[in-house]
């Protein structure tokens, strides 16, 4: 039965990645929201700005990203796929699928983004390869919340502007734990508690994990 | 008699809170003097409204296992009170706040925790109001509800961590996760939390007049 399973999860997940590969303008419009995204905020704070500013931007830029990137997950099935999905595999296959997909799409999301920070808007990160660890965690993250947002959106028949008015409460606590490890990657000190906080934030993850794996299939009933 | 003990005890209780909470002694803790006994008043609103939206988190649950239409409705009429107990809560603080700290907004992890339960179920509302299938609006509204409410309680665990706090008790970041109330005054918890009883009594008191009302009005529109 596992066995079984993993298998439904691994061909809905390419599926999705194929889908992505066949239909590349979303990914590339996407990519191309991550790029104007940080050419205006470059354009409109001049280069170099403060640690903590550029910290507080660079995880507000992920928030857009993510619920740009990630809503489209559900939105995109039409009535009659979805119906399609729901007799050949499990609800819990669909949503773990989605939730892998939208993780590695985010993450790679947030490494661009990374990128394109350090390209116009300096570069503050005294530990990169720390920072770069960071970011994967955060991203993984912010994409688990907001895909199973965005299947509450989906079956509400709403908007990604529904997306952010669920999401941006909920997201606070990640933001908050995100914000404070990634200051550790901004100065030479060893701070303090650091693995604790990253432990919280993986135990978040997970929490969120196993509640979309819950109460997914409530959702998509009909 | 059996039906409306609580009743009775909710009155008493909050007729205790009233009297006791402007007459007992209290301790001289800094600059607070005695807007200390605010903590009767404004505090068991906070409390009230967690006691409220973890009803309704029961209600939501009950009705995704039984999608009965009233537990739909239970859940929407707890969270309203909630709300409307969290609201005051958080006039009564600012208003406090404003004397005793200088301002009323601080960036205090307390404040920020009722203001993000607050837009949570702002949220909720509006989720629910942009359905009209009855049937679907239960059951994607319950879901938000019980993933809100097991993200929002590990939240106000680990604001307090994150966020220096002002309130009595808080140190910053080594300050207590949580709830505070080991270092309250005996004499202080005497009143307390019969008050927290008292108020979140009140509150289910309210909601279920105004769910007979509301269920009443159905009725009417049934026929």
């Amino acid at each position: 039965m596992a066995g079984n399973q993993s298998k439904h999860i691994w061909a809905l997940v390419k599926k999705d990645f194929l889908l992505e590969i066949r239909q590349q303008y979303t990914f590339y419009g996407i990519l191309l929201y991550v790029a104007s995204t940080i050419f205006v905020l470059y354009m409109s704070m001049g280069e170099g700005p403060e640690e903590k500013v550029w910290n507080g931007l660079f995880w507000m830029i992920q928030l857009f990203i993510c619920i740009n990137a990630v809503a489209k997950s559900f939105l995109q099935e039409s009535k009659g796929r979805m119906l399609y999905f729901y007799t050949i595999a499990g609800a819990r296959d669909f949503v773990l699928s989605k939730l892998i997909f939208n993780v590695v799409l985010m993450m790679v999301m947030s490494l661009v983004s990374l990128l394109l920070f350090q390209l116009f808007l300096g570069n503050p990160v005294h530990n990169p390869l720390k920072f770069i660890g960071i970011v994967c965690l955060g991203g993984c993250s912010l994409s688990l919340v907001f895909t199973f947002l965005a299947a509450i959106a989906a079956r509400a028949q709403q908007n990604a502007a529904l997306m952010a008015i669920m999401g941006f409460p909920l997201i606070i606590p990640q933001i908050l734990l995100l914000m404070r490890i990634s200051n550790a990657a901004f100065a030479d000190v060893i701070q303090a508690g650091l693995t604790s906080i990253v432990l919280m934030l993986v135990g978040l993850d997970i929490m969120v994990i196993a509640l979309a794996v819950i109460l997914f299939p409530f959702l998509w009933k009909d | 008699m059996r039906q409306y003990w609580w009743k009775i005890l909710c009155i008493v209780l909050l007729l205790y809170t009233f009297i006791a909470g402007f007459l007992v002694k209290v301790p001289e803790i800094g600059n607070l003097y005695q807007t200390i006994r605010n903590l009767f008043f404004h505090v068991p609103m906070w409390f009230a409204q967690l006691v409220l939206i973890t009803v309704s988190l029961v209600y939501s649950i009950l009705y995704l296992r039984n999608p009965k239409p009233q537990y739909d409705l239970y859940a929407l009429m707890y969270v309203q009170t909630g709300t409307v107990l969290g609201c005051l809560g958080l006039v009564t603080g600012m208003i406090w706040a404003n004397y005793t700290w200088g301002t009323p907004w601080n960036n205090d992890p307390k404040q920020l925790g009722v203001a993000i339960a607050l837009l949570i179920y702002l949220a909720y509302f509006v989720l629910r109001n942009s359905m009209t299938d009855l049937d679907k609006r239960g059951r994607v509204a319950g879901v938000y509800n019980i993933f809100a409410y097991f993200i929002y309680i590990p939240m106000i665990l680990i604001l307090p961590r994150l966020v220096e706090s002002l309130h009595p008790g808080g140190k910053g970041v080594e300050g207590n996760p949580g709830l505070n109330g080991g270092d309250l005054d005996p004499t202080m918890r005497k009143v307390f939390w019969p008050a927290v009883i008292g108020w979140s009594l009140l509150g289910v008191w309210i909601t279920t007049l105004y769910l007979r009302y509301k269920l009443l009005e159905e009725k009417k529109h049934a026929h």
